[in-house]
């Protein structure tokens, strides 16, 4: 307390010091003068009385000096003299002040982009109330979050660990206000799902349990709180207003709060209405269909009290018997729990991963940077070692030379952290705003908050600790007679220094940064240049739901046929198919099958569980997919038509053991229905880049409609340069469009040229690409001027001695062997060590990577000949200067 | 000493208080008298004197210390605690050998 008080008033004071060395003095002065006073009273001479009394006074400088300490905060003051003096000797050197605030940006802001992502994805609670007792369901052994609706319904009415129990779907639906249909994405939502989540309507009211009466009774909207801003314009009067959902009228009841749009993160639906009225917006009702696993996601607050590992008990157990008493249905009826943002584990595993190796990777940039400007203080200490020796001399205390040099660093560093900072929060916000799939609701908001600035200034205090605390020996060792007699010559290190093991550490975690970015980039290319099955270029695509503009399952082929005959008359369409869905897109189906021998058909006795398309006739000629043997489809397979279906080539050596010879023979589907495969075509990539080899079939249209269609429109000048060609397919585009709309102006219509519909399943590799490669290219900024900063430090300590070798006539092949020979040495152990450690690292790249392997001639070859070119940039400009020293000056200069 | 000096004659200049130190302690503590000042500032940190400027005797501007309520009050404790420690100290330099049990 005392203490305190003291420390506020010695502020205070430091701030108003002159009047206080005047009270002092003019107190010293009255105090003489009254002394003096007292001496002639007791008989001594006016001159020999002011003697005395200055005498018995003492030395007054060292009482004003005392009174200033006792006055000031000597720490404080101490430290804004480092300040400056600090400020003075950076500004001295301005290009070691920048390479190193440069380094040190980079380094602090890459990890804060990289922690601002980690943050907002999975740090950050969703925007729920009470969040952290919120749990998605996942089932079986693979986490799979969809359920089927009576599962849901059984789980929600017999558990005891769940407040509430709710489920949604998302679809995608035509909405239209009038005149201007648009698409839409809704969440189906069970009507407990506004209560069970806890959330309140920011205007009218929420969709609640009373709402439900069975099938389609309940044609409500709650629109998110976005769409409402952006469809509606904030226009309160919208509540009661009735709109159109794929044609049916549907009323808008309430606007959901601004915080709330869904419980992903990253994906914001348009607008909520309940679950009894999937037949309107999907067409399809099956809410007592056990084996139909449509229910998106499944999750519930859990009550007080209850611990995950009890509600995972409960809900096994309900599980348990949900499979005795539907074992045709329920299998694998084991159920887990984890946090609904990343929809469980399924995006969320992955997710964490890579964000995880990337913040790794992020943070031994930051080590490499501090190792770097570590290195480089060293140097720069050892070059101040004639300052450093004055200052001893002189009576500073070593600590008061550290504490000067950490503030040194700890400026520098916080610099750095700033400037890396505000440019990752730019970085950050635009790819806030940043949309990659024009097509779905999706955004990634990473919004910077306390945590990532919190982060940045600890990272920046802590690297600068750790590259100020590197001198720390050289200050403590110093002795300022050696080195004020010994001259600035100094010694050349001969033994392995600190300085070359940070030199090394540093280059290794360069060169497996290197080794990565190029792994990453090798299989991006391999992924771009293999066979998908089919040809994206010269191709349009074209999406439409028949569903959305009311149409039922058997006008569908006609309007299909329809459509298909306008497009294809559209001048420069070579050809057009349809197919649903487009392969490598979101949303692939697939199905099990059985062997035509097969006759208890239940999942467990399954040949293969094989991706499903329905195609029209021309689909595979549009496409470019190679037919193998057999036919394609042909109009006449129609629903009177035995049941056919076009398989690949994968398939037919799954299920029949050969490709040759499979067309004419018979499988089976889990409903019993036999069917012929009459054509077989080569395998493509289904479902991910990354993917194995896949089975799958192709049904045709007629015989199993589907409202989702995608048209491929082939563009005829395919012969043509591809440069042209893709000019020609973009300006289908509009052509595509108008054309559809003349077929049926309430069809909401998505056109989009195939290579860019294809960016989507490219996504993930791209982006992991794009940041491995943006470290590995940091990595290697990093490693140039490390090196650089070490090979120009030796030859600079070296002059005399060098100078001294050309004098007695070696030749420049000897100087620079001299001179360098030790920066390439390091350079190649670093890198040798670097390359084994991305060896070892590449199954943690093969997760995210097409086929990622650093075994690869080309990659390997790659690092060694980048790091030799990185060694020649860095040591370039010191080798020239090693090479043009002049003797004769240098020695007359010393 | 300095907190009794001010209990005692009141409001003082440093002058005054050195002067009465000297006399108290009969010129034992002839330190020099200029240190006083830094232990004068510290006091007045820490609450226990205030100061302020007023005329000394041969009407000269000085400045002037009082004892505030937490002076007194510290002085308060200080002196128990130096009788405490006296009395303590008086019993070992009076305790022999033949006390002890």
């Amino acid at each position: 307390m005392k203490s305190l008080r003291r420390f506020f008033a010695r502020l205070a004071n430091s701030a108003t010091r002159r009047a206080h060395n005047e009270r002092i003095s003019e107190e010293i002065e009255e105090h003489i003068a009254l002394q003096t006073a007292e001496n002639i009273r007791a008989g001594l001479s006016p001159d020999e009385a002011r003697r005395q009394a200055i005498l018995k006074f003492g030395g007054r400088e060292a009482v004003k000096e005392d009174y200033r300490t006792q006055n000031s905060l000597q720490w404080f003051e101490n430290f804004l003299q480092d300040v400056r003096f600090s400020f003075r000797v950076l500004r001295k050197s301005p290009g070691f002040t920048i390479i190193a605030i440069a380094t040190l940006a980079l380094g602090i802001g890459a990890n804060a982009v990289v922690f601002s992502v980690l943050n907002a994805l999975i740090l950050h609670p969703l925007d729920v109330p009470q969040s952290e007792s919120l749990y998605q369901v996942m089932r079986g052994k693979d986490k799979a979050g969809n359920q089927s609706f009576p599962d849901y319904r059984d789980l929600r009415d017999r558990n005891r660990s769940f407040d509430q129990l709710v489920a949604y779907d998302a679809a995608i639906a035509g909405f239209d206000t009038g005149g201007d249909p648009s698409s839409a994405w809704v969440e189906l939502v069970t009507g407990n799902y506004f209560e069970g989540l806890r959330l309140h309507p920011y205007l009218g009211r929420l969709i609640h349990p009373s709402d439900e009466h069975g099938p389609n009774s309940a044609p409500y909207i709650v629109l998110s709180y976005t769409y409402w801003h952006v469809r509606f314009h904030d226009d309160p009067s919208v509540i009661g207003r009735v709109v159109q959902v794929n044609k049916n009228p549907f009323t808008i009841i309430g606007v959901a709060s601004p915080e709330f749009h869904g419980t992903l993160v990253f994906f914001f639906p348009d607008f909520f209405v309940p679950i009894v009225n999937r037949e309107q917006v999907e067409q399809k009702n099956a809410m007592d269909d056990r084996g139909k696993r449509w229910v998106f996601s499944v999750m519930g607050h859990l009550k007080p009290g209850v611990t995950p590992a009890q509600a995972t008990a409960d809900l096994n157990s309900i599980g348990a018997d949900l499979q005795k008493s539907y074992p045709k249905e329920d299998n694998d009826m084991s159920f887990t729990l984890a946090p609904p943002s990343l929809y469980g584990d399924y995006l969320g595993r992955p997710m964490r991963a890579f964000l995880t190796a990337l913040m790794l990777l992020a943070g031994l940039i930051l080590i490499a940077a501090c190792t770097n400007l570590g290195s480089l203080f060293a140097a720069r200490t050892a070059d101040r070692s004639r300052e450093v020796a004055l200052r001893l001399a002189l009576g500073a205390g070593r600590l008061r030379i550290l504490r000067q040099l950490f503030t040194e660093a700890i400026l520098v560093s916080l610099v750095g952290g700033a400037v890396g900072l505000s440019g990752s929060v730019m970085l950050v916000r635009a790819l806030s705003l940043w949309q990659p799939f024009t097509k779905y609701p999706i955004h990634l908001q990473v919004n910077p908050d306390a945590n990532v600035y919190a982060l940045a200034l600890l990272l920046a205090v802590v690297s600068g600790l750790i590259f100020g605390a590197v001198p720390v020996w050289q200050i403590l060792r110093t002795n300022p007679n050696e080195v004020i007699k010994a001259g600035s010559s100094g010694r050349a290190g001969r033994g392995l220094t600190l300085r070359d093991l940070l030199l090394v550490s540093q280059i290794a975690i360069c060169a497996l940064l290197v080794t990565s970015s190029l792994v990453a980039v090798r299989g991006l290319l391999r992924s771009v240049h293999s066979s998908f099955g089919f040809e994206p270029q010269n191709a349009t695509l074209a999406d439409v739901d028949l569903s959305m503009a009311g149409y039922r399952d058997d006008q569908m082929p006609a309007m299909q046929k329809r459509m298909l005959d306008a497009v294809e008359a559209i001048p420069g369409v070579e050809s057009v198919g349809l197919v649903n869905p487009a392969p490598l897109y979101a949303g692939s189906a697939s199905a099990v099958v059985f062997t035509d021998k097969t006759t208890d058909l239940r999942p467990a006795n399954a040949a293969a569980e094989v991706f499903l398309y329905k195609a029209s006739p021309e689909y595979f000629h549009a496409a470019r997919t190679m037919l193998l043997s057999g036919r394609s489809f042909i109009w006449h397979d129609d629903k009177d038509a035995p049941r056919v279906a076009v398989v690949n080539a994968e398939f037919a050596r799954k299920i029949f053991g050969s490709v040759t010879g499979a067309v004419g023979e018979y499988y089976k589907m889990e409903d019993g229905t036999r069917i012929e495969v009459v054509g077989i075509v080569e395998e493509g990539k289904y479902h991910s880049l990354t993917e194995d080899p896949q089975p799958a079939m192709f049904f045709p249209i007629l015989q199993s409609p589907s409202s989702e269609t995608w048209m491929v429109v082939r563009s005829s000048d395919a012969g043509a340069n591809a440069l042209r060609a893709n000019h020609d397919s973009q300006q289908l585009v509009p052509a595509i469009r108008d054309t559809l709309r003349n077929v049926d102006p309430a069809l909401p219509v998505y056109v989009q040229t195939w290579t860019k519909e294809l960016d989507h399943a490219l996504f993930a590799p791209r982006m992991a690409t794009l940041s491995l490669g943006v470290l590995g290219m940091m990595g290697a900024l990093l490693s140039v001027t490390g090196i650089f900063g070490m090979a120009a430090y030796s030859v600079s300590k070296r002059l005399k001695e060098l100078g001294i070798r050309i004098a007695l006539g070696a030749q420049r092949k000897e100087v620079l062997q001299a001179a360098l020979g030790r920066a390439f040495k390091l350079l190649a152990v670093g890198s040798a060590a670097g390359l084994l450690l991305g060896i070892l690292a590449s199954r943690v790249l093969s997760s995210v990577v097409y086929q990622a392997t650093p075994r690869d001639p080309v990659v390997l070859a790659g690092v060694v000949v980048a790091m030799l070119l990185l060694g020649l940039v860095a040591t370039w400009i010191p080798a020239r200067r090693a090479l043009s020293i002049d003797p004769a000056t240098l020695m007359r200069a010393e | 000493m300095v907190l009794k000096t001010l209990d005692v004659l009141g409001p003082l200049h440093g002058y005054g208080i050195a002067r009465r130190i000297e006399q108290i302690s009969g010129d034992l503590l002839a330190v020099n008298q200029g240190t006083l000042y830094p232990v004068l500032l510290k006091l007045e940190q820490e609450g226990v004197i205030v100061s302020e400027w007023g005329a000394s005797e041969n009407n000269r501007r000085a400045r002037f210390y009082r004892l505030t309520r937490e002076g007194r009050k510290q002085l308060q404790v200080e002196t128990q605690d130096w009788h405490q420690t006296a009395a303590m100290i008086e019993r070992f330099f009076a305790a022999k050998a033949e006390d002890l049990p």
